[in-house]
């Protein structure tokens, strides 16, 4: 398995949610990539945006001014 | 063949359509199950068609492009989504089984239900939306354009009587997609419904229904998400609200594909084509001995029909003739649209329905007009 690192994990409640998540990401350059939910979170979704701890300030400006549908943001050892 | 048969389904369909939907069965896993690249492949083709869908029809939300097998189950999904026993709904005589058997069905549970009637030529009078209206009134179900005739219905003066009444505007697009501007936020349109096969150009198997921000359609099946797994009630955030099992992600593909040709192509391009091609066969037949032509035809912009008949010949023996002696695939008998039929006395008759779409060409128009001729003269 790999080395655990912490990571920025975004969830959803909808499979649309995710892909909105993803396109607004690469639009923007923002980092991270969809991976199944891992199982110390509870999400409505299978999918999760995963990225870098230090991009987690970027990715909710995103959130916000896209009005992206997000079920958490968490920090996790992944 | 002469293919004049397209507002049953279009044929041929563009470019990279099927190839889109060969590679979507080759190469594709299931669109929201599973995060491994063939998922995320169909995932992303998925969203984004309804990213476009919702920029063709004006709906703010792009997770509210709900996808079903076609219109009738989008109409469907809304109709006994949205309404109850004890509303009141005004639809028109222009309509398609595809919303006149979900009506009837709620009328038979008590729900009032009044129609704008269609005259003998079969137009309606937009007054009596005014006329028909009650205290319980909650819904205009209607279509775009007949699917008979090809008269449109001014979806804008729809809307803004729905609107200055507080009424739902759940509109069947199933023959105007794609070829005429829907949008539902000028138009005051809460549901768009939808079918992929006909004007959007895609696969059969495609459609479904946009929803406006803060309606809330009751989900018509419920069942696999692919989300909210441990949940017991179905997921209410669209569009999984409404899409309970495994899309058509193949079909869609194709759908994706083709909403890329008619975007690439423009519709006001597509829609000159065709009612320049529908213009120019009633030109031909209209003042043949024998022929009556149905609808309005003074207006230019109209769906790509033209319907008619042969003195009091079966309308089933004509369509008949022009397959197996011309060549001509056309529609003959009660096109679904019994009311209309009923307006324009076509009950027994029916009628034979020419119709187009942007790969039909002059040639094949004029060929068809002489063919009705010929069969005129006999």
């Amino acid at each position: 398995m790999r080395e655990k690192s912490e990571k920025c994990v975004v969830t959803f409640r909808t499979t649309a949610g995710a892909m909105a998540m993803e396109r607004s990401c690469k639009e923007t350059g923002l980092p991270g990539r969809l991976i199944p939910v891992p199982r110390s979170i509870t999400a409505g979704c299978g999918m999760c945006w995963a990225a870098p701890p230090d991009a987690r300030e970027a990715l909710e400006e995103l959130v916000m001014a896209r009005h992206l549908m997000i079920d958490g943001i968490y920090a996790i050892i992944l | 063949m002469i293919y004049l048969d397209n507002a049953a389904t279009t044929r041929p369909k563009p470019p990279g359509v099927a190839e889109a939907v060969t590679a979507a069965m080759d190469g594709w896993g299931n669109c929201g199950r599973g995060v491994h690249p063939e998922a995320l492949a169909a995932a992303r083709t998925v969203y984004g068609l309804r990213e476009k869908l919702a920029g063709l029809f004006g709906c703010q939300r792009p997770d509210h492009v709900c996808f079903t097998p076609n219109s009738t189950m989008a109409l469907n999904i809304a109709i006994s989504g949205l309404l109850e026993p004890e509303d009141h709904v005004i639809s028109t005589d222009l309509e398609h089984n595809s919303v006149l058997r979900p009506l009837y069905r709620l009328e038979r549970q008590g729900m009032g239900l009044d129609f704008a009637a269609a005259d003998s030529r079969g137009q309606i009078d937009y007054d009596d939306f005014e006329r028909l209206l009650r205290p319980n009134t909650r819904a205009v179900v209607c279509t775009h354009a007949s699917n008979l005739t090809g008269d449109l219905v001014d979806i804008g003066r729809v809307g803004a009587f729905c609107h200055a009444h507080g009424l739902l505007f759940i509109l069947d697009a199933s023959q105007t997609a794609g070829v005429f501007p829907i949008d539902m936020e000028r138009q005051h349109i809460d549901v768009v419904c939808f079918t992929g096969h006909k004007s959007l150009l895609g696969p059969q198997g495609t459609g479904g229904l946009c929803v406006r921000e803060g309606v809330d359609i009751r989900p018509f099946a419920v069942g696999g998400t692919g989300v909210q797994s441990f949940l017991a009630a179905q997921p209410e955030e669209y569009p999984t609200r409404l899409e309970a099992g495994t899309l058509n992600s193949h079909g869609l593909a194709g759908l994706s594909a083709a909403v890329d040709f008619l975007l690439e192509t423009g519709l006001d391009n597509i829609r000159a084509h065709e009612t320049a091609l529908a213009r120019r066969f009633y030109e031909q037949v209209r003042d043949i001995p024998g022929v009556t032509v149905y609808g309005d035809h003074s207006k230019a912009e109209r769906a790509p029909v033209v319907t008619l008949n042969i003195a009091d010949a079966d309308s089933g023996e004509v369509s008949d003739e022009l397959a197996e002696r011309f060549g001509i695939a056309t529609r003959p008998g009660a096109h679904c649209a019994p009311r209309l039929h009923r307006a324009l006395g076509t009950e027994d008759q029916g009628a034979v329905r020419f119709s187009w779409s942007y790969f039909n060409t002059e040639e094949e128009t004029d060929a068809a007009a002489e063919a009705v001729r010929i069969l005129a003269e006999e």
